[in-house]
């Protein structure tokens, strides 16, 4: 059976993100304040065949390790991309 | 003495490296990415540009091409081993060289002269050139912020892998790091392009005394 998951990438805890505090440096002067350790990510959407949905997490969680993601700067997860 | 530049789809220095090398008095040839061995060659060059159009992550695809299984099998053997740029970003990737590059801490590209410092001599790269020299290399990229944590940094520092600084860091790079070697000092990684500084009438040849340094006879044998 086909799962929907969703894999997110984020850099890890203290690793810079030029691109996260860029976005948060834009949001005052449209009058969102109050907006703080805003961070960029990725998210990765796909249907996998799998026995099972923990399979089918389980795969996504191995693929997102060895090519989603460099371990060295991000930490991947995955879950489910049902419609609940 | 013969040199390989790996050519990636998307790969755009290699005629650069290709030329600076052969300027020297080498001999040097293309490697397509393809290819599952790199039999024949005394060095092996990765050379700048966007391989695999750098999705992803820059160098996230380009590792898992043919050729980088042999690249891996090459340097763990002694081979001299040297990515320039992008290259520097798919030994990352690779897990050859320690770190990561990020996105420029300014979100722009970079295109300019750079000064460096040689901050180490025990590598393929630096091994012509003396501790402390500046040389006047170009960077051109977007992803070039040297990244790692704290314990790989005090690593690098320990081992003396730091190879070369910049001395006005331009990026956002971890301790103004401009490239590093692995431990045994065969395998180079940098995000100036030496190749793009080998004539004063095209702004500096400081990179000569690198590439130099590279093609010089194989100190380990492999």
């Amino acid at each position: 059976m086909n799962y929907p998951v969703i894999v997110d990438v984020t850099l890890r805890h203290g690793i810079a993100d030029p691109e996260g505090a860029t976005i948060e440096r834009a949001l005052p002067a449209l009058g969102f304040t109050g907006v703080t350790n805003m961070r960029a990510g990725k998210s990765f959407r796909m249907d996998i065949d799998a026995e099972s949905e923990s399979a089918a997490l389980e795969k996504a969680a191995a693929l997102a390790q060895r090519l989603l993601s460099n371990p060295v700067i991000e930490n991947a997860s995955a879950r489910s991309g049902a419609k609940g | 003495m013969k040199i390989g530049v790996v050519v990636f789809p998307g790969s755009n220095c290699e005629y650069d490296a290709l030329n600076a090398v052969q300027s020297l008095g080498v001999e040097a040839e293309f490697i397509w990415h393809t290819n599952t061995d790199v039999e024949g060659f005394d060095g092996v060059i990765l050379p700048g540009g966007f391989a695999h159009g750098d999705y992803l992550r820059p160098g996230a695809i380009a590792r898992f091409s043919p050729v980088m299984e042999a690249v891996a099998r090459f340097a763990s053997s002694g081979g001299a081993v040297l990515g320039i740029c992008n290259g520097f970003q798919v030994l990352t990737e690779a897990g050859l060289l320690p770190g990561a590059l990020q996105k420029n801490a300014g979100l722009t590209f970079l295109c300019q002269p750079t000064t460096l410092v040689v901050e180490s001599t025990a590598s393929v790269l630096t091994r012509g050139a003396t501790k402390g020299q500046e040389l006047v290399v170009p960077i051109n990229h977007f992803s070039g912020a040297y990244t790692c944590d704290d314990a790989t940094l005090a690593s690098l520092e320990a081992n003396d892998q730091i190879v070369l600084r910049y001395t006005q860091n331009p990026n956002g790079s971890r301790d103004d790091i401009a490239g590093v070697r692995n431990v045994e000092g065969n395998v180079v990684g940098l995000m100036p392009h030496p190749e793009r500084a080998m004539s004063t009438l095209l702004g500096s040849a400081d990179g000569r005394v690198l590439l130099e340094g590279f093609v010089r006879a194989p100190v380990g044998a492999h």
